[in-house]
Parts: structure tokens; sequence; C-alpha cells
């Protein structure tokens, strides 16, 4: 534990600060539909898409029209994708000469990338056209985020709106979206990490006659562009396999240092967003702290357990200290250029947000450093979460923890004047029981069969661990992986591939029905009884109500995961 | 679920001719005429061929060069398409070890690249010379793990420590601006830059 890392890491959060009110106050203005500073360029387009379309933009929807949209427009989107990577072989843009992949990695594929999730059940590089890459994954990437956006801007309309009957128009504000927020911050992006060394290229892989002999093949293709909006669109699915640690996607500290801040750049600004749309922005910062906070603590255990030398080497002659010429620690599966401070950052941010995109192997991670990554994703990717997914996850808490308030003193719970009644409670219970079936159902599942159990790679409690997180990275549109689990059989491609479906989709419905609820309700103007929403108390309230949910709820199963295998790492055992 | 049909084809349509075909495309006009070399990938030309590319690491097996750390990567067995064998800093095929810090497999191999290790030098190992990265390309090692070979180096090449040492602070990067990332030494410039020194 360095200096140097505590500073990239206040670097880190001031960066992430300092861009909120100017992300978060421009989202604001685009969803609020104010003048827009890209009105005269995207204008046209955004019309031109309506008229071809269909769409009358000052219609709005009820929430089950809403609904109805969202899934025609992402089950749509996922029959294009399987399309094109099972028939790629047959498709132009193919200079590697890559065949169609089988159906149920087809199935997995697509699902994984419109559901915002990007597991990647096979390795970008050798599996992947570069058509498929550019139209199916790229394309996706923009609108699994753009969906994510528009659920959560449906949820504050039912928060903001009183006896309404619509919550918005799907079709404007996943348009919105793309064309005005993710597009323009995805040019900037691209050109960035361009000139920090990503390639962005149609040539056929570079033939190197290295300086000791053979021959090494360098795949390359447009992968700046299908950087960016993976970074900032909480997407996480690689150009190659190795992903943001390949020195490819991720070539310098400050690529490095960028690409981190992108990943919750959206997510923390749209708290910003929130409290401007609700008309009091101390709200959206009270939803901020708990984030911060809970992601904070995460970031200081990951830090300190990486920095830790590994028991099992000690007698080994290996120096594992930090020092000025070295980072020491846990460096099995990281990257000399990102040392311990930077892959621990991107490992929390990545799992905090459901990005999943990695700069180092999470599963080489200390026990207890991969236990924090696991914890995460199972609170429900609520600590900044998914580009949209993450705050409209966070309000389901929010809820929850109103309630509780409300029965400890005995009114009926309020929520920026909202009622919320025992219609609500349900609906977000239902959606919290989500992850748990994902994790714990699903997991066990596949812990009992034997197509399933084999797709674990190691002996011991790391194996379990290996399936709680690819189960918990599923559930949670997470992505990213222990990359020793098998996820390459057909039982684990249609598993996972249903359990991607499951944690998105049972999770937005009932929240829209929740948005539909709310907007039809009238506002309760606030009196000495009401609940502050805002304070301290309310923060830390909300706080641990995420860590009894999640906490309980998991403990037993990661109690027999990473916990064991810690006490066996410092009793010095090996599986 | 019908009148949903036009606008999700629409809208399908347009986004992937937008943010899959226009946008891509465009960045590579834009980034092959402001920045060619690296939107092509870095390479590094000596006498009209490609030898590299300043960001992919190779592997070094050769005592008259500076070694790289660990490579995981693997490629197709050539006599059985359903197996892999090692490939170390194989690019088309990316890849950590993925091993867990409690496994059997990675102390055992651990404990051979150290034993490789202490032919040069008979002190502590710095851990990221026996520790595998995570892309399986790292380009860099640490100014320790560099140090820690010079001795090899020197004696294979007929040269002084002291000229290695020199040579390998001009090639250290240390961190941007003193604080983000960490020191590192890019292994192939390096060796690039022994072959070019003077012979003895």
């Amino acid at each position: 534990m360095t200096i140097q890392g505590l500073v990239q890491f206040v670097l880190f959060l001031a960066l992430l600060v300092a861009a909120m009110p100017v992300l978060g106050g421009y989202m604001a203005r685009v969803f609020g539909g104010e003048s827009l500073p890209f009105r005269s360029l995207m204008g046209p387009v955004e019309r031109f898409i309506y008229r071809l379309a269909g769409v009358n933009p000052g219609r709005e929807q009820h929430w089950t029209a809403y609904a109805g949209s969202l899934l025609a427009f992402n089950l749509l989107g996922a029959v294009v994708l399987y399309a094109l990577v099972r028939f790629q072989g047959l498709l132009p843009v193919n200079p590697g000469g890559v065949s169609g992949v089988s159906p149920a990695l087809a199935f997995n594929i697509a699902t994984s990338f419109v559901t915002n999730t990007n597991w990647q059940a096979y390795s970008g590089e050798q599996a992947l056209s570069l058509l498929s890459q550019m139209m199916g994954l790229t394309v996706q990437n923009f609108l699994s985020a753009a969906t994510g956006i528009a659920l959560l801007l449906a949820l504050i309309r039912g928060l903001t709106r009183r006896n309404s009957k619509t919550i918005g128009n799907f079709y404007v504000d996943v348009v919105r979206a793309t064309l005005y927020v993710l597009l323009p911050l995805s040019v900037v992006m691209a050109l960035f990490l361009v000139w920090q060394g990503v390639p962005q290229t149609f040539s056929s892989p570079a033939v190197v006659n290295t300086l000791e002999g053979p021959i090494q093949t360098l795949p390359e293709g447009p992968v700046a562009s299908q950087l960016a909006i993976k970074q900032l669109g909480s997407n996480g699915g690689g150009f190659y396999n190795a992903n943001a640690a390949h020195p490819f996607e991720n070539p310098t500290p400050l690529a490095n240092l960028i690409q981190t801040w992108s990943i919750l750049a959206l997510a923390a600004a749209l708290t910003f967003t929130f409290g401007r749309m609700v008309g009091d922005q101390r709200q959206g910062w009270a939803l901020f702290s708990v984030m911060a906070v809970l992601f904070l603590l995460g970031l200081g255990a990951t830090w300190w357990c990486e920095s830790q030398p590994n028991p099992l080497l000690a007698g080994l002659n290996i120096d594992q200290k930090t020092s000025t010429l070295q980072a020491g620690g846990n460096m099995e599966g990281k990257e000399v250029r990102f040392g311990i401070a930077a892959s621990a950052l991107w490992a929390t941010a990545t799992t905090a947000a459901s990005n999943g995109s990695v700069n180092a192997m999470h599963d080489s991670f200390t026990p207890l450093g991969g236990l924090v990554l696991m914890i995460n994703m199972k609170l429900g990717e609520i600590v900044f979460g998914g580009v949209g997914a993450g705050l409209y996850g966070m309000l389901v808490f929010v809820i929850i923890t109103v309630f509780i308030a409300g029965l400890m003193v005995g009114r009926t719970p309020e929520y920026l004047g909202k009622k919320i009644e025992s219609r609500e409670i349900k609906l977000a219970v239902l959606a919290l029981l989500v992850v748990p079936v994902g994790v714990l159902g699903f997991g066990a599942l596949s812990l009992v069969l034997p197509a399933g159990a084999a797709a674990i790679s190691q002996p011991g409690p790391h194996g379990l661990s290996e399936l709680l997180y690819a189960y918990a990275s599923a559930v949670g549109n997470n992505g990213s992986a222990f990359g020793g689990f098998g996820a390459d059989s057909t039982y684990q491609e249609t598993m996972i591939g249903l359990v991607m479906m499951i944690g998105r989709y049972l999770t937005m419905i009932p929240l829209l029905a929740i948005a539909g609820s709310l907007a039809a309700k009238k506002l309760v103007p606030p009196s000495a009884g009401t609940l502050p929403t805002h304070g301290p108390l309310f923060i830390s309230l909300v706080m641990g109500v995420i860590l009894i949910v999640g906490g309980l709820t998991f403990f037993p199963a990661l109690a027999l995961g990473p916990v064991v295998e810690h006490l066996a790492m410092i009793h010095g055992i090996s599986f | 679920m019908l009148n949903h049909l036009r606008p999700a084809l629409v809208l399908t349509l347009a986004f992937t001719a937008l943010c899959g075909l226009a946008y891509p495309l465009a960045m590579t006009g834009l980034a092959q005429a402001l920045f060619p070399i690296q939107a092509n990938g870095s390479l590094i030309l000596k006498d009209n061929r490609v030898i590299g590319s300043a960001l992919i690491g190779q592997s070094f097996v050769s005592d008259t060069y500076f070694h790289g750390r660990p490579s995981a990567t693997t490629d197709t067995d050539p006599t059985d398409s359903t197996k892999t064998v090692a490939a170390p800093y194989n690019a088309a095929n990316s890849s950590g070890s993925n091993l867990g810090p409690t496994s059997q497999a990675l102390i055992d191999r651990i404990k051979a690249d150290v034993a490789t290790a202490q032919a040069d030098h008979p002190g502590p190992v710095p851990v990221d010379l026996v520790t595998s990265s995570a892309s399986g390309l790292d380009p860099d090692i640490t100014p320790a793990a560099a140090a820690f070979q010079v001795a090899r180096v020197a004696k294979a090449r007929h040269t002084s420590e002291d000229q290695l040492r020199a040579l390998i602070a001009a090639h250290t990067k240390e961190r941007l601006a003193g604080l983000i990332g960490e020191p590192t030494v890019n292994v192939l410039e390096l060796n690039l830059a022994l072959d070019d020194l003077p012979a003895h």
C-alpha cells in the first residue's frame, strides 16, 4: 500500500465528483426536453428516426405499453445479434476468417449483450468477426445502456408526476440517450484511447517477426470505438479475451485511469440528474453518498488484501515486498503498469458498477479480495451499478428502507411525497428476490448437476467461489468472471444466458409497475412526521438495509467459498 | 406486441447503421488521420521489417536478452485440435493463468520459475518475474526485475554491469506526473537498445 496508490484513489474520486454536475446536469437537460447543444446536428436524425418508426414523440405510454416496447425492442435486438454471430462465417468484414458460433453460444452472446451483461463465454479475438464485434456487440453496447437509462427515467417520472396515467415514451428515451449522451461521449473517449495506443483499423492481423525468431500474430480491429462505449455504457465486453488487461485495450496508466473513471462516470452523474429531476438536489447527493461509502469500504478492503504477500509463497525466496522498484503483493494475474493499487481500483469499480471489464484476473485475487468483488455484485449491483440500472436498483432499497422506517414509527411510508403502499412494497420485494434466486438457486442447480459442476476448474473452496462468482455476475448483469470457470459448455451457456435475462427483466418489469402505480398517486405535502430522505440518518438506514439484506442472504455461501479458502491460505494449505 | 414491431425494427436498423457502421468507420478515419502509428498497433520497424509492437510483450529465453514475465497464453495443439498447448506470448489468444492463490498448480509453477530465475542470481526473485500477467502479453517488468537480470545479461554479452544499469535507468518509465501507474521497463525496447550497444 503506497502513498502513490492513495493519491491515485483521491484523484479518481475528485475526477468522478467533478464530472457529476457537468454530465448529470447535461443529462437532466436532455431528458427534461430543454434546448440541447447537439440539437442542430442530432435533431434531424432524431426526427427522421421517429418518422420512419411511426413514433409520435409527444405521445406518452402507460407503464404496460412502455414495458411492451422495451421487451419487443430488446427481443428483436437479441434475435438480430443471434443471427449475426451464428452466421458470421457467411458474412463480410471477416479478415480473420472465423466461422459461425454454436447455437448455445449464440444464445449466450445475444442475451449477454442485450441485457448489458457482456458475459463472454468465448475469446473475442478468436471467435468473432469484425462485423460481429462492430455491428453486433458495439450496437447493443449502446442500446442496452440506453435501455437502462430509459427505465430509470420512467421511474423518476413515476416519482415526480401526480395523477398521471403515463410514464414517458420508451422510444424517445432510448433515442435521446443514444444520440445526445452515449454517442458524443463515445466519440471523445474513442479518440482519447487511440491517442493512448488503442488500435482502430480494419486491416488484417499484423504478423510480426519477433526479436528471438518466432512469429507473433497481433489481431487488430476497430478496438477503440468499441471500448469507448463498453466502458461508458457499463457493458464491459472486451475486444480481446484478456479485456482491459490486454495492452491494446489499456496501453498506459493514463488510459487506465480515464477508463476506470468512465466505468462509474455516468452511473454517478445520474444521481445528480435524479436530484435535478425530482427538484431536490439533496436527494441525489444522499443516494450518491450511500454508493460512495460502500464503494470506498470495498476499495480499501480489496487494496489491502491484494497488497499482502501470498503466505503460500513465503518459503520460496520470492521478494513480495512493496518498494520503490516494485509494487510487490499478489501479482499473479496483474499487469506491471497497473500494479496493485490501479488493479484494486478497477476491480472494485467494475464489480460495483455491473461493468464487468477487468484489468487484472479476478480468479487470481486473494480469497478476501475476491470476496469483496462478489459482495459488490451480490448487493444487486447498486453501488453505482449499471448505467440507469444501478440507480433504479438503489431505489428498490430506498423503498424497502422507507417501509422499514415507517414500520418503526407506525406511519405510512413516503418517499418524495409519494405514499409507498402494499403494492409497491410487494413489487420491490419481488425485484429484490431476483439476485438470491439467480445466485443461490441456479448456482445450487449447477453444483448438483454433473453437466453444471464440470465447469469448475479448481479443487477446494476456490472452485465454489468460481461458480458463485459466475452466477452473481450473470444475475447482476456484470459480466466479469473468475476466468478459470469453464463457461463454454452447452449447459453453462444456456443456463447463464437464462439467468442474465432473469436478472435484467424480472427486475425491470416490477420497477415499471412501481413507476406506473406511483405516477397515478397524488402528492402528499410533507408534515412533521415525514422522514427526511436526504440526511445522514437516512443514508445510514439505507446502508444498513443493503448490508443486512445482502450480507445475511449470501453469508453462508460465501463462508464456504472465499472465507474457507482464506483460512486455508493463512494456515499454509493448498489445493 | 405487433404495434411494437415497427418502431423496434426501425430503431434497431437505424442504430445498427449509426452506432455499428457510421461510428466505427468515422472513428477509424479520424484515428488513421490523427494518430496513424497508434491506430495501427504501435508497430516497431527494423530494417523495414515489423519486429514487434511497443505495447505487446514477446517471449525471450536467451541469456543475452532480458526476460519478460511468465505468460500463461496457450495455442491449439497441432496434433489434437480439442486440446491446447502452452504458447507463451501468443498474441492471438490473450489470457492469464486464472489460477487461484491456494492452487497447488500455481505454487508448483512458481517453484519451477524461481528455480530457473535463481540460476542467474541467488537473491530473492522479484515477484513479477515469477507470476504470470493478466493478459499473458505484459510488455513490462518492474525495475526490480530488470536489475535482477543484469548479472546474467552482462556475462552473456561480455559487457559491464554498470553499462546495463545505465541502460535500464534510461528505459525506466516513471509514474505519470510521479503519481499515476507504476514504474515500468519495456522489455522489448530494452532488448532492442541492448542490440544497439557497441560491441566489445
